[in-house]
């Protein structure tokens, strides 16, 4: 459906967007995600025709877009739901919805759907930040658009709203069908709501791939450390094992050198209280109790910090010795040492 | 691009149009024989009294009177507020005209009932006008002030040990001084540019001299006063730049309980100063239309007053829209609109004095309409280019981008989305500038063609012949039309403010 080829994008001397290749499936929806200033709202706004590319191609259907041959925006078939959400101020509701519709079927379509039904008549200002994020929603949605572009379409949210909007956005673009890009800075929001997520870094994409992946396996340190939490323990790879101070793991498919750092994430690594023959290797500098789960900070004996995350059920008290080991059974991340 | 190409030519014609008084009145001074004399410093002293008695004067009004409607449980306090506020719909020279017959020997009042009472004239006259006339300034900008203000500092200040009145003067003030400070800058601007006031009152101050100079021929002596009032001017505006005020979330109003006594006291100033500012004016008016009617009236003053206005509002309108778009595309069309801002603080004697000058030398344009048109746009132009960016500033990119996403072109985005957003800012500001042209006097009176009389000349006519009962008409229209205008200014204000996310 979309496609960008070394898809540039400067304002005056910076580059925004550098080279960027994408490509979206027909019923796809894939996150677009980093941080402030990476370039990935740019990236949004020339597929819109917001903003013109300064070099690179996009492809939207059959449309052939580069430097010379620009597309008006509204020519591009492409639904657009922003963070401030831009409804009319002048329109209420259901007018905004069937903006520049003649037959208003599609828009009570989706205002029924998104629970708008109750506020055909109001005005925006009267509403609610997620009401009003629903009716942005509605509004793209009603125009049936053949891709949809969502940039950070829950950041003026509160978190509790968040959360609920999030699966209701990806519901409703999986039912109507229509493939997405979606924009944010939240890496758990892009983290559950694609099916596939591209990483942006100073305007270039250092991975895309399924959630799981970038996750697991991140491409790049970068990617490892906004994606959660990660700590580098160096190793060796023998055969097909990572081995480390603190135990050992799988290593990936592609994994190559012998000297290597290897990404532990805190539940990558469990915690048993040292006892008997076993010394331990650590203690327990801080903990953190988090519901669900307790984070612990393991000053290990040569000197570094790590974060371990276990069931809360295990209590630690500070400055008692521990065992932090790796307790991962899929292959972990390795990259070359020191970069 | 090609359209923000076109806005900014506009714009840098306005701006060069706008800089042509200034320096007209600088060229024009250069021929003066003198600078600056002993008769200029009595000028100078006349001048800047009457700027700090009536900033005084409207400080001691304005600030108590807006702490009582602010804070204290006034029966029916909306309506108070707006009768306070009234004061502002009556320009100060109908005030002065009002006063001026109403009181001392022969005035009304002895006429009437032969209570003797001291004429209201010269440097206590003008000052007593000036602070009755524009202390609503001071009111309307303090009130902002002390409504912003969290009343827990006030319960804070107690329980460590001040009584109330302690507090008010001790933590409320303080912060509400930027805020009086603000309204005071623009009684002071005022008071400077203000002509009819003390010219009624007989007090020599510059934009009086200014005119006898100019009735006397001497045009290169008005100039260099100009001059001199100009500098006077800039000093009040660098002044006025410099005061921020500072917007504080809305808290908890301060609650201030009066007894039943100071209530009392509190309505009957407040009763007195609306019975000074607005009933005095309107009965004088009601008399002497009773007593005249409409002798020496003709229609033809209104029709010429909205002629030009109308006139007037429609180029304003025209060329603030450029102005206004130019603005937003960066630093030149920016400095372009600065300059556009200088109109408002020329006086309008000066500007009639400056547009005299270039009429003059442009044979084509003098004694012509076309000239007193151009002096309401460029007096008056800052007010339509704020209100244009006021409301184009509602229309974000996002929801044009939104509209065009939809499958709107830029033609129907606009006609669509954009139009609709701006077009009551635009009709509004094209009101307030009809309006003000309306009451304008000083400019009106020097650039008027032979033979065209507007409702203010006709006022300052017969005043100036003495047949003071027949200002009956002149004077009420004049105000039913100055109350419209601040009608206008506040609905747009109100609008604003809803249209503002805190």
């Amino acid at each position: 459906m979309l496609e960008t080829r070394r898809l540039t994008v400067r304002y005056g001397r910076t580059t925004a967007v550098d080279a960027l290749d994408l490509a979206l499936a027909d019923d796809e929806i894939v996150t677009l995600v980093g941080p402030t200033g990476c370039g990935k709202t740019s990236v949004l706004r020339a597929v819109a025709g917001l903003l013109p590319p300064s070099d690179g191609e996009i492809r939207l259907g059959a449309l052939r877009i580069d430097a010379r041959h620009d597309v008006p925006p509204e020519k591009r078939g492409v639904g657009l739901v922003f963070q401030d959400f831009a409804l009319f101020p002048h329109l209420n509701v259901a007018d905004n919805v069937a903006f520049r519709l003649r037959d208003r079927g599609p828009a009570e379509h989706w205002i029924e759907r998104l629970g708008l039904a109750a506020h055909r008549q109001a005005m925006p200002d009267t509403l609610s930040g997620g009401q009003k994020q629903r009716v942005a929603l509605a509004r793209a949605l009603a125009h049936a658009p053949a891709l949809m572009l969502l940039d950070e379409p829950l950041a003026s949210l509160d978190a509790a709203l968040k959360a609920e909007l999030r699966w209701e956005i990806r519901d409703v673009l999986k039912a109507a069908g229509t493939p997405a890009l979606w924009v944010t800075h939240d890496q758990t929001e892009a983290l559950s709501v694609g099916d596939r997520m591209g990483v942006m870094h100073t305007g270039r994409l250092e991975q895309i791939d399924t959630p799981d992946v970038c996750f697991r396996l991140p491409a790049t340190r970068f990617v490892a450390r906004f994606l959660g939490d990660a700590a580098f323990v160096p190793g060796r790879l023998e055969a097909d094992r990572l081995v480390t101070a603190i135990g050992h793991a799988p290593a990936p498919r592609d994994c190559t050198g012998e000297r290597v750092d290897v990404l532990v994430r805190p539940d990558d690594l469990s915690l048993q209280p040292a006892a008997g023959g076993d010394g331990g290797n650590g203690h327990v500098a801080w903990a953190r109790y988090e519901g669900e789960t307790r984070l612990y900070g393991i000053g290990l004996d040569h000197g570094e910090t790590l974060r371990v995350r276990t069931n809360h059920e295990h209590d630690y008290a500070r400055g008692m010795r521990v065992a932090a080991r790796i307790c991962a059974g899929h292959p972990l991340a390795a990259f070359p040492p020191g970069d | 691009m090609r359209r923000t190409r076109a806005s900014l030519l506009a714009s840098l014609a306005v701006a060069t149009a706008a800089l042509a008084p200034i320096a007209a009145i600088a060229t024009l001074a250069l021929g003066a024989d003198v600078a600056f004399d002993i008769r200029s410093l009595g000028i100078l002293t006349h001048t800047v009294l009457l700027a700090g008695l009536s900033v005084a004067g409207a400080v001691l009004l304005g600030v108590p009177l807006a702490v009582l409607t602010t804070y204290a449980d006034l029966p029916l306090r909306r309506l108070w507020v707006a009768a306070l506020a009234a004061p502002l719909a009556i320009p100060s020279y109908i005030g002065a005209f009002a006063y001026f017959a109403a009181f001392g020997p022969g005035g009304e009042l002895d006429r009437l009932i032969g209570l003797p009472s001291p004429r209201i004239e010269g440097l206590a006259g003008s000052a007593l006008i000036m602070s009755l006339y524009t202390y609503p300034f001071v009111l309307l900008s303090t009130r902002a002030a002390l409504q912003s203000l969290d009343g827990s500092v006030v319960d804070a200040a107690r329980t460590l040990g001040l009584s109330l009145p302690a507090a008010l003067w001790h933590v409320v003030l303080p912060r509400a001084r930027n805020g009086i400070a603000a309204g005071a800058l623009l009684v002071a601007l005022y008071a400077l540019s203000d002509f009819a006031t003390p010219a009624i009152m007989g007090l020599d101050t510059f934009t009086r001299m200014i005119y006898v100079e100019y009735n006397a021929f001497g045009l290169d002596r008005a100039a260099m006063m100009s001059l001199q009032l100009l500098a006077l001017v800039v000093i009040v505006l660098w002044l006025e730049a410099r005061v921020r005020v500072r917007r504080e979330r809305f808290g908890r109003r301060v609650h201030l309980p009066l007894s039943t006594g100071a209530r009392r006291l509190a309505l009957a100033v407040a009763a007195a100063v609306v019975m000074a500012t607005v009933v005095v004016p309107l009965a004088v008016f009601g008399l002497w239309l009773a007593r005249e009617g409409a002798i020496g009236f003709e229609a033809s003053f209104a029709f010429n007053s909205a002629y030009a206005a109308g006139l007037a509002a429609a180029v304003t309108l025209v060329v603030a829209v450029p102005v206004a778009h130019a603005a937003t595309t960066g630093g030149l069309g920016r400095l372009c609109e600065r300059i556009t801002y200088l109109g408002f603080g020329v006086p309008g004697i000066v500007m009639g004095t400056a547009l005299v000058y270039i009429g003059l030398r442009l044979p084509l344009l003098y004694q012509t309409l076309a000239l007193l048109v151009l002096a309401y746009v460029l007096r008056f132009l800052p007010l339509a280019v704020g209100a244009v960016r006021a409301s184009s500033d509602r229309v974000e990119d996002s929801m044009v981008g939104a509209a065009r996403s939809l499958g709107a072109g830029p033609a129907e985005a606009f006609r669509r989305v954009s139009l609709p957003l701006i077009l009551p800012g635009v009709i509004a500001a094209a009101a307030l500038v009809f309006l003000e042209a309306m009451r304008e006097l000083p400019a009106t009176l020097l650039l008027r063609p032979t033979g065209f009389d507007t409702l203010a000349t006709y006022l300052w006519r017969v005043y100036d012949a003495g047949q003071l009962g027949r200002g009956a008409v002149p004077a009420l229209a004049l105000v039913a039309i100055s109350a419209a205008a601040l009608a206008i200014m506040l609905a747009g204000e109100s609008r604003r403010r809803r249209l503002t996310p805190l």
